[in-house]
């Protein structure tokens, strides 16, 4: 009991660090490595390119992909913080069901909700037909409608069906870091719109940051919608570049590009908020108190609400239900769609569990110094990358080592191995964790930031071991943190499509792939009922995510 | 403790996930039954009965993946190791990328050689040709009562201001027209008409090639360019009634060009360069040059056979003869860069 059960913990102290060094460094490696590899193919030379591009391409290309994401920007930032602020702050009539219908977007992807509009919005579509029939036009012609198939109709598609990546972040901001100020704020006399602009909206800066980046980063890796709405964006034309030039280094040149852009933007709101600290008020976390509205207000909330639930989640899945009605009645169910869904569930869970370990190791590791801060920004790049750019860089790596394995194998025990990983789901699962990292890497640290270094000191000097404060403190602190990271992961893990089309091995689909399968040929109709299934198996984690996201009451 | 227990967390997800990708993988490598593996391009639903057939009457599993972009690089990267057998796509000018690519070994088979015309195979047997659509009009019934031949430089006259539907011109049977186009008049005269065609665009060019019969019924647009297989999955009812009605609106002619044919494009397959069942490939392809498989292409896809003779579906029959372009399949292959380029600089999907 002297010295010597000391020593012991204190190499095992040693110990742990350097699992947590080697591990981390690791992680990050696995994130860069399809990024080098594009780097790669980016170098090998495009030939005659660029003035193409320059000349044709690039001109459109960007001014469409600048006022995408700034409408899609307004549209998720508005759209999300006020209903955040509403829900945080407010008392009105349908409050807390919106609590959690706002989040319901979330479950439809970007693709489905495209294809659904110009479905709903065509003039043969149940919307127009029924407004026809109700003023008695005959021909379709009569009848005015908005362009679903314009950049304009594709920035409000986008916009409100992304917003809930803002509304999460920046109603637990309300919720628990700004409650106090806010109160204070009240008390002190400010009114409504004051403590919003000048108390919470700087406070929750940060946050609603983090959230509206998350959803232009979907909004700038979208192909499906932005192709089947014939919007001209940076994605689209890597893709045409690779495919119709058969320039895979064009490609990649043009994706490095727009890392490098997306990199800018996210430098440039960092570098906005450099003097902004936000320091964490002390005392218990707890919701503020909840102003009732009046009559007329209530009301006006009431449909800011409805609205977006409306048009992000009600619309696209009621008129998908129906058409999956439609097509069971027509065709039955389809054979495999169930095996889909399994496979659906199953991948989606597997990566889940994979990226949330790894987030968790890159969080401490960062928190103890294990690991430098920019190697824990480059561990979230994967996330600003295009889906099937990513498949392609993963796919050079990972064969190569399979192939290496495999040859090994042939000569100490004659026979081949075959393609271990990119030959199997795993290629699948690592695409999924590498492009989805930055979801747990920024919620934990958000999360840790939140936990002060006083309390970790405390709990030392109280006997705890540095293991014993992450499992003792930490974890419990980052509980809900763990739980918004591993459903929103969950979530987009299951409506990925490009990197799931590029990497899936043998007769192996998800509903995804099934939906797009159809959708490429132009029966959409057939993939509505698997494209609903989406929609259902997101559904339980996303109300999931809502009930965990509400601070307990005290 | 909390470190080894996020280290073991981390360990027992990962292995689980392997396992269950391994649990996966099992019906492919398990087995030593016969069987043969496709990447495809092409829509596993118009694949599907094909396979079925191919398995039934050899007994030959076929597995098989639909990936959409990124055949080659995937196949390429894969090298010795990779499972693929045979590489199907649906653009003659991705059969040929995958030639260029190195991914494909020439097959010697006396079948495929008697069964398809030379100019619709590799002088080598490095790819095949396995079926062929054509670039059809679809015409207003009601609208454009009595047009019963058009030109695809017609597509370009003024009259047609605002009345044309087509998809992207990105889109690679849009591309394989273009470089139809620029093969018979050259690259000029090519974007000249392109810029015709864009300005007499009704929409956006986007969407599928269905959505021009259906934009036609809701009477955005009086005439369009699509595929003529679509005709044949709306009109048998195949689509459901919706797109019986969608089909119902239309007429079907086929284009010609001023100096030529209908443009014909065509689905085809080549043996992959590392092939593990190399049999079982050239198995499948002389199955699907075979009299029975060309039915099934004709009858359940509604496309018009490679192997001459083969009997086309009424539907299809109904559309008229079919004058087949005489542009040369390779040459077409090439002007695709250029007709690609083209599409962009008139900026016709803007």
């Amino acid at each position: 009991m002297t010295t010597l059960p000391l020593q012991a913990q204190a190499r095992k102290g040693i110990d742990a660090r350097r699992v947590l060094r080697w591990g981390s460094a690791a992680i990050v490696l696995l994130v860069l490595l399809p990024l080098l590899a594009l780097v790669w193919t980016a170098a090998r030379g495009s030939g005659d390119l660029w003035p193409h591009l320059i000349a044709n391409v690039l001109p459109v290309a960007l001014k469409d992909t600048v006022l995408l994401v700034l409408g899609v920007g307004v549209i998720a930032g508005c759209v999300g913080t006020g209903t955040a602020w509403l829900i945080a702050t407010c008392r009105f009539p349908g409050r807390s069901a919106f609590e959690w219908l706002l989040l319901l977007p979330l479950a439809i992807p970007t693709y489905i909700q495209a294809f659904v509009y110009v479905d709903a919005v065509h003039p043969l579509g149940p919307i127009p037909t029924a407004i026809r029939t109700l003023f008695g036009m005959k021909s379709p012609r009569d009848l005015w409608l908005p362009e679903v198939r314009s950049l304009g109709g594709c920035i409000v598609l986008l916009g409100f069906v992304l917003y809930p990546y803002v509304y999460l972040s920046a109603r637990a901001a309300f919720l628990v870091q700004t409650a106090s100020a806010i109160d204070a704020a009240r008390t002190l006399g400010l009114g409504a719109w004051e403590t919003f602009l000048r108390i919470a909206l700087p406070l929750a800066r940060p946050a609603i940051a983090v959230g509206v980046t998350l959803a232009l980063m979907e909004t700038i890796n979208d192909v499906g919608a932005s192709e089947f709405l014939g919007v001209q964006t940076l994605t689209l034309s890597i893709y045409s570049t690779w495919l119709n030039r058969s320039s895979l280094p064009g490609a990649a040149q043009i994706a490095l590009f727009m890392l490098l852009l997306m990199l800018g933007l996210v430098a440039l709101e960092r570098w906005g908020r450099r003097r902004l600290t936000v320091a964490n008020v002390g005392g218990r976390a707890r919701p503020p108190v909840r102003r009732t509205l009046s009559a007329g207000q209530g009301a006006l909330a009431f449909l800011s609400c409805l609205v977006p639930v409306t048009l992000g989640f009600l619309l696209p899945a009621g008129h998908l239900l129906h058409s999956a009605w439609r097509r069971f009645m027509f065709h039955g169910l389809p054979e495999t769609v169930l095996i889909e869904a399994m496979n659906t569930a199953l991948f989606a869970a597997v990566g889940t569990g994979i990226a949330l370990a790894c987030g968790l190791l890159l969080a401490v590791a960062s928190r103890s110094g294990a690991l430098s801060s920019v190697a824990l920004r480059l561990s979230s790049l994967g996330y600003a990358v295009p889906g099937t750019v990513l498949a392609v860089g993963l796919l050079v790596p990972l064969a190569a080592f399979d192939n290496a394995v495999s040859d090994m194998s042939k000569q100490v025990f004659g026979f081949s191995t075959g393609l271990l990983i990119s030959g199997s789901g795993a290629a699948l699962i690592i695409a999924y964790v590498i492009r989805f990292l930055a979801i747990p890497v920024g919620g934990l640290e958000a999360g840790y930031g939140r936990i002060g270094t006083s309390m970790d000191m405390a709990a030392r000097s109280l006997g705890q071991t540095p293991g014993g404060v992450i499992r003792r403190i930490h974890l419990p602190l980052l509980r809900p943190a763990l739980g918004a990271a591993a459903l929103l992961v969950f979530v987009d893990c299951m409506k990925e499509l490009p990197a799931t089309l590029m990497l899936r091995p043998l007769n192996f689909e998800t509903l995804a792939s099934h939906v797009y399968g159809e959708a490429a040929r132009g029966t959409y109709e057939d993939g509505a009922l698997a494209a609903l299934l989406i929609v259902l198996v997101g559904l339980a984690p996303v109300i999931l995510l809502a009930r965990l996201s509400r601070p307990q009451a005290d | 403790m909390a470190l080894r227990f996020s280290g073991a967390l981390l360990r027992h997800t990962a292995f689980g996930g392997i396992l269950a990708a391994a649990a996966m993988l099992a019906p492919v490598h398990a087995q030593a039954e016969e069987v043969v593996n496709i990447y495809t391009t092409r829509e596993p639903g118009l694949a599907k009965p094909l396979f079925d057939s191919f398995s039934e009457k050899t007994g030959i599993k076929v597995n098989s993946v639909f990936v959409k972009d990124g055949l080659p690089e995937r196949v390429k990267a894969e090298g010795a190791s990779s499972p693929a057998d045979v590489l199907m796509t649906v653009d003659v000018g991705n059969l040929l990328d995958l030639v260029d690519q190195g991914v494909v070994q020439p097959v010697n088979s006396e079948t495929l050689a008697k069964a398809i015309p030379a100019n619709l195979r590799g002088a080598n047997g490095e790819w095949f040709a396995l079926s062929a659509r054509a670039r059809a009009a679809y015409v207003s019934k009601d609208r454009v009562k009595d047009l019963t031949a058009i030109t695809y430089e017609d597509f370009a006259d003024p009259k047609w201001k605002g009345e044309v539907c087509i998809r992207s011109g990105k889109h690679p049977y849009n591309v394989a027209l273009i470089a139809a186009y620029i093969v018979h008049h050259g690259e000029a005269k090519a974007e000249e008409w392109l810029k015709g065609v864009k300005a007499n665009l009704a929409r956006k060019a986007a969407g599928g090639d269905r959505d021009v019969a259906r934009d036609i019924l809701g009477d955005l647009c009086d005439l369009g360019l699509a595929n003529t297989y679509y005709v044949g999955l709306m009109r048998s009812g195949k689509g459901g009634p919706e797109q019986e009605k969608w089909a119902e609106a239309i007429n079907v002619v086929l284009p010609t060009f001023d100096n030529g044919g209908t443009h014909v494009n065509i689905s085809g397959a080549a043996v992959a360069k590392n092939a593990p069942n190399k049999d079982n490939a050239v198995k499948l392809l002389e199955y699907l040059v075979s009299p029975e498989a060309q039915e099934i292409y004709a009858k359940a896809n509604f496309e018009y056979p490679v192997v001459p003779g083969a009997p086309v579906d009424p539907i299809v029959a109904s559309f008229g003869t079919l004058k087949v372009d005489d542009v040369d399949l390779v040459k077409l292959a090439a002007a695709r860069k250029t007709a690609a380029d083209l599409a962009d600089k008139v900026g016709f999907d803007n």
